[in-house]
C-alpha cells in the first residue's frame, strides 16, 4: 500500500514535470519538420512564463494569461521567423540571441514591477480538475485524472500532433518542406509560409510551457525558472525521432527523472542531492548518446530556403 | 520603394569602408548604438532617465583607476571564453558549452592549486593554467569527439554538460574536495607559489588579463596563419570541399573542440588563481554564455573577442554598479547583449546582400558591354 501511494505520487508528478516540456517539445517538433531548428526554446518559456505570472497578478485571469503568454511568445515567434526565414539568419545564432533576450527583458521587468517594489505575491493557479468515476481507477486514474487543464490538454494535442502530420496534406507538406523545400515550391506552395506557420506554432506552445511553470507548477515567476526546460524539449525532439507521440513518451521519461528527484529529496536518502539535480540532463545527455545513428533528422533542417534561379 | 533605397544606399556607403573594418568596428560599434538606443527607450519606460542611467555605466567603466581594472577583471574571462567558442564556430561546430568548460577547467585548477607545493610559482602557475586547460578541453572533446563518431548533435549536448559539470562541482566543493574545515561549500585556498602576481596594486588587477590577451593573439595567429587553421575554417565553410582536398575534418574538429574548451578552462584556472583562490559552487555569473556574446559580436575573429571581451565585460561591471547606485536592475545588460547581437546579424545579412546585389550589377554591366 505505501508503495503504491509512492509509485502514485511519482507518477504524478512526472506527468506534471512532463507537461510543459510536452508543449514546448511538440511545438518545436513542428518548425524543426518544417526545417527551421530554434534552441531559443527557453528564451520563449521564460517570456511566457512571465507574461502570464503578470497577467494572472493584475487580472486575476487565467485565461487571460494563457492568452497573454501566447500573443507575447507569437510576436518574439515572428521576430525570430522574420529572421531566419525571410533574413536568413543562422538558426543556431537566432536563437541563442532569443535565449539572452528572453533572460534579459523578463528578469529585468519581473525586478521593477514586482522585486523591488517587494509586490511579488503567489498568484492563482490552474487547480486539479478531477474527472469523476475516471479518477477512481486505481493508481492510473488519480495519475492521469486528477490534474489540471493544461496537463489534460497535452492528452488532445499529442494525438492531434501526430495525425495532423502523418495523416493530413498540411502534414505532408510541412514534412516535404522539411526535407525536399524545392519540390514542395515546385507544387506551388509556399515553403516560406509553411515555415512561418510552423515557427510561430512553435512559440505558441512554448509560451503556453511557460506558463505552465509560473501559474500551474508553481505560483509565482522567479527568474530563469527555466533552468534549463527549453534545452531539454529541445533533446526531447531529438530522441523522439521528431515523431510526436515518441516526443511525448520522451517528454515522460524526462519528467520522471524530475519527478525522481523531487520524492527522492522529500525522503531519506545517501545519495548526495546535486547528482538527484543533474539527473534529467544526464539522462537527456545519455539518451542523445542512445538515439544516435538512426536519426530521422529532416534534411533541410537548419538550412534557409533559398528560391531556385536566385 | 524609397525605404529599400536609402536603405541599400546606405549600406553601399558602409561598403566603401574595407570589409575587416566593416566586420570588426564599424557595424558592431553601429548595432551597440541602436541596443543602447532601444533599451534608452525601455528605461524611460520604466521610470528611468536614460541620460544618467547611461552616464552612471560610464561613471562605472572610466570613473576611477579601480573600476577600470575591474571592468578588466570581468573581461579576462569574457575575452578567452568568447575566444575559444569563436575557434568552434569557425569551425561548424556549435559550442554552447562554455559554462560547463569553464567550470571543469577552474575545477582541475584548485585541484592542482591546493596541492602542488615546494615548485618556484612559475612552475605552479604554469601546472594551474595546464590544468585548466586540460580541464576545459577535456570537457569540450568529449561533445566533439560524440559528434564525429556517433553524429550526436553538439548543440544539445555541450548543453547538458553545463548542467553536469556545475552539479558535479557542487558536489565536490561539499563533498571531496571541501575546505578542511568543513564549514563552507568551498575548497581550500590555492598555495601562495600559484596565485598570480598583482601588476597594479592596490587594485586586483593581476596578469590574467595579460595572459587573455596573449592568448587571442595566438589563437588568431593559428586560426588564420597555420595549415591548421586553415583546415578548421575550411572544415566550417564546407565540411565536403574540406575532405575532398585531403583534410581531416574529424580531426579537425576535435582540435578545434580542445582549442576551444582550453581557453575557458584557462579562464577557470585565472579566475581561481588571480581573484577567487578557491573553487565554489557559484564561480562564474554566467561567463560562458556571455561567451558566446563576445564572439558573435566579433564575428568569430579572436582577434575581435579582445574588444567585444571588453565591452561586454564593461556591460557587465558598470551595470552591477549601476544596480547599486540607481537601483536599475543589473539583468539590462543582458538585453542590450541580445539587441547588439541581433542587430550585428541584421547588418551582416544587409550588407552581404547589398554586396551580392553590386556583384550582380557589375557582371549585367560586363555582359551588356560585352554584347
Amino acid at each position: 500500500m505505501d508503495f503504491i501511494f509512492s509509485l502514485q505520487l511519482l507518477l504524478q508528478a512526472t506527468l506534471r514535470m512532463a507537461t510543459p516540456l510536452v508543449l514546448a517539445g511538440i511545438g518545436e517538433t513542428f518548425s524543426e519538420r518544417a526545417g527551421v531548428i530554434n534552441i531559443g526554446l527557453e528564451g520563449y518559456m521564460l517570456i511566457g512564463a512571465f507574461a502570464a505570472y503578470t497577467t494572472v497578478f493584475y487580472t486575476d485571469n487565467l485565461f487571460l494569461a494563457i492568452l497573454a503568454a501566447v500573443l507575447v511568445t507569437v510576436l518574439f515567434g515572428i521576430a525570430f521567423a522574420y529572421f531566419t526565414i525571410t533574413v536568413k539568419a543562422n538558426q543556431i545564432i537566432a536563437g541563442a540571441v532569443l535565449n539572452i533576450i528572453g533572460l534579459g527583458i523578463s528578469g529585468y521587468l519581473y525586478r521593477i514591477l514586482f522585486a523591488q517594489t517587494l509586490k511579488a505575491s503567489a498568484v492563482r493557479t490552474f487547480q486539479q480538475i478531477p474527472i469523476p468515476l475516471l479518477k477512481d481507477i486505481p493508481l492510473l486514474g488519480p495519475t492521469l485524472f486528477d490534474q489540471n487543464i493544461l496537463v489534460y490538454s497535452t492528452y488532445l494535442l499529442v494525438p492531434l500532433a501526430a495525425i495532423i502530420l502523418y495523416k493530413t496534406s498540411l502534414g505532408l507538406v510541412l514534412r516535404a518542406t522539411g526535407e525536399h523545400p524545392h519540390a514542395v515550391e515546385s507544387l506551388g506552395i509556399r515553403v516560406i509560409h509553411i515555415r512561418y506557420g510552423a515557427v510561430i506554432f512553435a512559440a505558441m506552445l512554448a509560451g503556453i510551457g511557460g506558463a505552465y511553470l509560473s501559474i500551474a507548477y508553481a505560483n509565482q515567476f522567479v527568474e530563469n525558472m527555466t533552468a534549463g526546460r527549453g534545452f531539454i524539449a529541445l533533446a526531447m525532439v531529438a530522441f523522439g525521432q521528431w515523431n510526436p507521440i515518441y516526443v511525448w513518451l520522451a517528454g515522460l521519461l524526462f519528467g520522471s527523472t524530475f519527478g525522481l528527484q523531487l520524492r527522492l529529496q522529500a525522503g531519506q536518502t545517501a545519495i548526495p542531492y546535486q547528482f538527484l539535480q543533474i539527473l534529467p540532463y544526464v539522462v537527456t545527455f545519455i539518451a542523445l548518446i542512445i538515439s544516435h545513428g538512426r536519426s530521422m533528422q529532416p534534411k533541410a533542417m537548419g538550412i534557409p530556403f533559398e528560391k531556385e534561379g536566385n | 520603394m524609397p525605404a529599400k533605397k536609402r536603405n541599400s544606399s546606405f549600406f553601399t556607403f558602409i561598403n566603401l569602408f574595407p570589409q575587416i573594418l566593416q566586420q570588426t568596428l564599424i557595424l558592431p560599434a553601429l548595432a551597440l548604438v541602436l541596443a543602447l538606443l532601444i533599451s534608452a527607450v525601455l528605461l524611460m519606460i520604466t521610470g528611468y532617465d536614460p541620460l544618467t542611467s547611461y552616464s552612471s555605466m560610464w561613471e562605472g567603466v572610466f570613473g576611477s583607476v579601480r573600476v577600470f581594472t575591474e571592468v578588466l577583471l570581468k573581461s579576462t574571462p569574457l575575452i578567452l571564453v568568447g575566444t575559444g567558442i569563436a575557434v568552434a564556430f569557425r569551425c561548424g561546430v556549435w559550442n554552447i558549452g562554455g559554462e560547463g568548460q569553464f567550470y571543469a577547467g577552474a575545477v582541475l585548477a584548485t585541484w592542482v592549486g591546493v596541492h602542488l607545493s615546494g615548485l618556484p610559482p612559475v612552475l605552479t602557475i604554469a601546472a594551474v593554467f595546464a590544468a585548466g586547460v586540460l580541464g576545459g578541453g577535456f570537457w569540450a572533446v568529449i561533445p566533439g569527439w560524440l559528434k564525429v563518431k556517433l553524429k550526436v548533435n553538439e548543440v544539445v549536448s555541450t548543453i547538458m554538460l553545463n548542467y553536469i559539470m556545475i552539479g558535479l562541482t557542487s558536489f565536490l566543493v561539499t563533498g571531496p574536495m571541501q575546505e578542511a574545515k568543513k564549514l563552507f561549500p568551498q575548497t581550500d585556498e590555492i598555495v601562495q607559489a600559484a596565485r598570480l602576481p598583482n601588476i597594479l596594486p592596490p587594485t586586483r588587477l593581476n596578469i590574467g588579463f595579460l595572459v587573455a590577451v596573449v592568448t587571442a593573439i595566438i589563437i588568431a595567429i593559428i586560426l588564420f596563419r597555420t595549415p591548421l587553421g586553415y583546415a578548421i575554417r575550411t572544415v566550417g565553410q564546407n565540411p565536403e570541399t574540406a575532405r575532398y582536398a585531403g583534410m581531416k575534418v574529424n580531426q579537425s574538429i576535435i582540435i578545434a573542440m580542445l582549442l576551444s574548451g582550453g581557453a575557458a578552462g584557462l579562464a577557470g584556472a585565472i579566475e581561481v588563481s588571480g581573484l577567487t583562490w578557491r573553487m565554489f559552487a557559484t564561480i562564474s555569473p554566467g561567463y560562458g554564455f556571455d561567451g558566446i556574446a563576445v564572439a558573435l559580436l566579433a564575428s568569430n575573429n579572436p582577434l575581435g573577442t579582445i574588444l567585444s571581451g571588453f565591452l561586454f565585460g564593461a556591460l557587465r561591471a558598470s551595470s552591477e554598479l549601476m544596480q547599486m547606485n540607481a537601483k536599475i536592475p543589473s539583468v539590462l545588460f543582458k538585453v542590450i547583449q541580445g539587441l547588439t547581437i541581433a542587430f550585428v546579424i541584421a547588418f551582416s545579412l544587409l550588407s552581404r546582400k547589398t554586396a551580392d546585389e553590386r556583384e550582380a550589377e557589375k557582371s549585367e554591366a560586363l555582359t551588356a558591354s560585352e554584347i
